[in-house]
């Protein structure tokens, strides 16, 4: 059954069977890769992407309930907060294989978004549900205050 | 004038280039010429056997400057990394190294990922070699490269090759404003004779732009963007998807399985079923039954509905409970001899005072980021395959022996990794996906769950360490006994393989750099029942766990400072030989003499690491410094950690400092990186990590039944000092990791009194210390 998405602003038709999870629809189906598989249980955060703005699971978000809310993946990510953190991730090598930034950066774009100047705490509560196995953690703090900085 | 001169050339490169995997193919058709080096301009014809040339010989293997470098006529600088980007980032070290010599301008540079080929020499991209093995030979090639650019615009200009000098991606003639980029002289040097490594003239340090520089990551601008291609985003035209139902014992089979429901699933185009792998395991699949589908998630839904019975096969009597048992049962009994100074059991059964300590460490999983993965494709007899593997030659052979076919008929492209720490060596995946491919008759990628990473890897060995020392009346160190016994990777490999490797041994064990009198390691037999493999520091992560909490017990039995006790028991600087005492050590397969142990710069790590923690300070209550230091991966390493442990004992860590000494460094902000992460993989380890299993099956599915650190509880701050050091550059992927949980168990200690003998601290679910 054919469903259309607005992904990245533009809409877009996927045929892609009941209930398969957008994060599935994203990179089988559209061949936009960037958005990343690590657990298929919401507990990783590889697979963030924007929903309305706001940081999301799409390893167990199926695509069909989604209606005509605004999907935002790292390719299309383009806010003045996520160049900022771009920039910020670039200057410092904050990244090392880089699997988990995709989702990694739409969690702290997601973040600088509603909160243009996280402390320490609020740093850790937003990016707590985002693991990173190479452990860039430190890094990432540091990105977003740079990132932070980089925005005022 | 010189572009007519020089010519643009046809086509350089077969590698792939991860910035556009899927224009190779095309690209090569349209070309019309079959070239298996990157070649020089002007060489391009070159087949893999003229590859062999002057520089054949350099330590660590080729230096042939085309192997390794193409120049474009637009002065684009290709360089040949053959190692795989794990996020290590040896795209950028290696870089660094080549273009150094070259006197590229860095701007020019653009890596070409090698395909797997023996033409390159070593490409196993673990043991934190790729720098130790290629250090030379890539500064060889860069500067002979540079040499014959040099040379090229001397018989350009009709003056002598003195009177012409390289600098960032031209050559200038002295005494005037003439220049020939190298774009230009590309074709004209590629003509020449490669000079021999005696004539070859390498730069002084204090010449170097690149090595030992801060230079910003080749991968990471586009990470960002969510650019470049790791093995799960790899597409071939045609492509389907599978996923693979495997046994859930390493050696069950399949009894019976209904597939009737699974192809009802929408998307599901078939199944197909692996064959049973025999003993020992090697890199084969595990066998079991393939769900091919039009995508990933009809692969995962139709494999839901495969009706299966398994028949459990030989290791179905493996419980993790019972077998600690048994490992710290054959701890306690004497084992053979790997290592022996003076006479330990008669030292310390004659001590009034003595100490004895066992320790205990499970299985682990690497569990990086990106689970295990590989795209295979057919055409005829000749095999393609792209895949997240840390060593794409091995995997070449192991696919041309698992299919009986000539390596010249198979192709591997390393992608991108997304973590590996030793799985993706491993190429059990690769094989998979070419056996699939081919019984389907399609290009197949093969996608390994979270759950099927985790339940069916090669672990990192539970084990038991048991340590007996006597201690002098003024708490000397008089005597000292270890004894380690865990199944050995060699059972993944042969057949009745029990006991520890020697190079296993040689991870922390069989090399204590301690002055003690009398000094015995010992091995016991352990018979493994899963596979088990390397991963990051391998069996340092144990034998250090227990060693330097050792000492701290033995400080903390002699009433003296655990730092002091500890730089006492490595005393005064000098080289060991473990071998002098009966020990079968590789030393990292390094040589002793290029790479000895030295007692000097291990307590140079550990008095450095001390001072910049502020050893002896004054701690604020509930707060505890603890120490460990070790020589790995020929790189030393020394570890202090504060933790801050509340009174509900809620553990928190306010902050570690970290000194190492790994000789040259090429790159310092990645070094750093490695240190951070090294250092945060032992902690969430040593705090969460446990893999076990139940008849046979590993219990834990997924996160969080598997642990892995977050930001939150990741350390407050982490500082780390590089040692200033011209020694011969050694390992930064591994040695952090193996001195974490020490100095962790340490700090627990000196803040609560509690001694941690077992991993993990908090578990899959703990949140607070037991201090009962």
């Amino acid at each position: 059954m054919a469903t259309t998405l607005t992904i990245n602003g533009k809409k877009t038709q996927v045929d892609a069977a009941e209930g398969t999870p957008l994060l599935w629809v994203l990179r089988d189906h559209l061949k936009m890769t960037g958005t990343k598989f690590g657990c298929s249980v919401g507990q990783c955060g590889s697979c963030t992407v924007h929903l309305d703005g706001n940081p999301v699971r799409s390893c167990i978000l199926p695509h069909d309930q989604l209606g005509d809310a605004q999907i935002t993946t790292i390719e299309g990510a383009a806010t003045t907060a996520a160049e900022a953190i771009r920039e910020a991730w670039i200057a410092a090598d904050v990244p090392q294989c880089g699997y988990c930034q995709s989702g990694q950066i739409m969690t702290a774009t997601a973040l600088l978004e509603s909160n243009p100047n996280p402390s320490d705490d609020d740093i850790d509560e937003a990016m707590n549900g985002n693991l990173c196995r190479c452990a860039t953690y430190l890094s990432i703090r540091r990105g977003i205050k740079d990132a932070a900085k980089r925005l005022a | 004038m010189f572009q007519k001169h020089f010519a643009p050339p046809p086509a350089a490169s077969t590698a792939l280039d991860p910035s556009s995997p899927l224009s190779r193919r095309g690209f090569m058709k349209t070309s019309g010429v079959f070239v298996l080096a990157v070649s020089l301009v002007g060489r391009l014809q070159a087949q893999e056997k003229d590859v062999a040339g002057a520089l054949t010989q350099v330590a660590g293997g080729d230096a042939t400057p085309s192997l390794w470098i193409s120049i474009e006529p637009d002065g684009t600088v290709k360089i040949t990394c053959h190692r795989s980007e794990m996020g290590q980032q040896t795209w950028t070290a290696m870089g660094q190294i080549v273009a150094d010599e070259l006197d590229a301008d860095w701007q020019d540079v653009k890596i070409i990922q090698a395909l797997g080929h023996p033409k390159y020499g070593d490409q196993n991209t673990d043991g934190s070699r790729s720098v130790r093995y290629n250090f030379h030979r890539l500064r060889v090639a860069g500067a002979a490269m540079r040499s014959m650019l040099e040379a090229a615009a001397a018989a350009h200009w009709g003056i002598a090759a003195s009177e012409c000098h390289a600098n960032l991606g031209q050559v200038t003639r002295d005494g005037s404003r003439d220049r020939l980029s190298y774009g230009e002289l590309a074709e004209a040097a590629g003509k020449l004779e490669v000079p021999a490594e005696a004539d070859v003239q390498l730069k002084s340090r204090d010449q170097w732009r690149y090595i030992g520089k801060p230079i910003p990551s080749l991968t990471v601008p586009k990470i960002v963007r969510g650019q470049g291609t790791f093995g799960i985003d790899v597409d071939r035209p045609n492509m389907v998807h599978a996923v693979v139902a495997r046994p859930p014992q390493v050696f069950g089979e399949i009894e019976t399985v209904d597939d009737s429901q699974a192809k009802a699933v929408k998307g599901v185009l078939q199944t197909v079923r692996l064959p049973k792998p025999a003993a020992p395991a090697l890199f084969q699949p595990l066998g079991g039954i393939a769900v091919v589908a039009t995508d990933t998630w009809a692969a995962i839904s139709g494999r839901k509905k495969l009706a299966i019975t398994w028949n459990k096969g030989p290791n179905a009597g493996y419980n993790s409970d019972t077998y600690r048992e048994q490992l710290e049962a054959t701890a306690r009994q004497p084992g053979k001899v790997e290592r022996n100074r003076g006479d330990a059991p008669t030292a310390i059964s004659n001590s009034k005072r003595t100490v004895t300590a066992e320790y205990y460490v499970p299985n682990l999983s690497h569990s990086q980021m990106e689970p295990v993965n590989a795209t295979a494709e057919w055409n005829g007899d000749k095999l393609e395959v792209w895949a997240c593997v840390q060593d794409p030659q091995n995997t070449r052979g192991v696919l041309a022996g698992f299919f009986e076919i000539s390596p010249e008929n198979i192709t591997v492209n390393a992608t991108w990794l997304g973590g590996a720490f030793g799985r993706k060596s491993k190429p059990d995946f690769a094989v998979e996906a070419a056996f699939i491919s081919r019984e389907v008759g399609r290009p197949v990628k093969v996608t390994w769950t979270r759950e099927d990473d985790l339940q069916h890897g090669y672990y990192h060995a539970v084990s038991a360490q048991r340590f007996e020392a006597a201690l002098a009346e003024n708490g000397d160190c008089t005597a000292l006994l270890n004894r380690v016994v865990y199944p050995s990777i060699g059972s993944t490999f042969a057949p009745g393989f029990n006991t520890p490797a020697n190079w296993e041994l040689g991870l922390g064990a069989s090399d204590i750099p301690f002055n003690t009198p009398n000094l015995r390691t010992e091995a016991g037999e352990a018979e493994a029942h899963v596979r088990i493999g390397w991963l990051r520091s391998v069996t340092n992560i144990q034998q250090v766990f227990a060693l330097y909490s050792f000492v701290a017990e033995m400080a903390h039995a002699a009433g003296r400072d655990p730092k002091d006790y500890l730089l006492d028991l490595i005393g005064e600087p000098r080289l060991i030989d473990p071998k002098t005492e009966g020990a079968d050590y590789p030393n990292y397969d390094a040589s002793l003499d290029d790479y000895p142990i030295d007692t000097g710069r291990l307590a140079h790590v550990g008095k450095t690491a001390a001072k910049m923690a502020g050893w002896g300070r004054k701690l604020p209550k509930g707060h505890g410094l603890g120490i460990a230091v070790h020589r790995s991966f020929v790189c030393y390493v020394a570890t202090v950690i504060e933790v801050k442990v509340s009174p509900d004992g809620t553990l928190s860590i306010p902050g570690i400092w970290l000194a190492v000494d790994a000789g040259t460094i090429v790159n310092t902000r990645h070094a750093v990186a490695q240190m951070e992460g090294g250092t945060i993989f032992g902690l969430s380890n040593a705090l969460y990590g446990e893999i076990t299993a139940k008849d046979g099956a590993i219990e834990q599915a997924n996160f969080p039944d598997w642990r892995l650190m977050r930001m939150a509880e990741s350390p407050e701050a982490l500082e780390v000092e590089i040692v200033d050091s011209t020694e011969r550059p050694g390992g930064l992927g591994e040695p952090a990791t193996p001195v974490a949980a020490p100095a962790l168990a340490n700090a627990i200690f000196a803040a609560t009194g509690k001694r941690i003998r077992s991993l993990p601290i908090l578990g899959p679910t703990g949140t607070k210390l037991d201090l009962g």
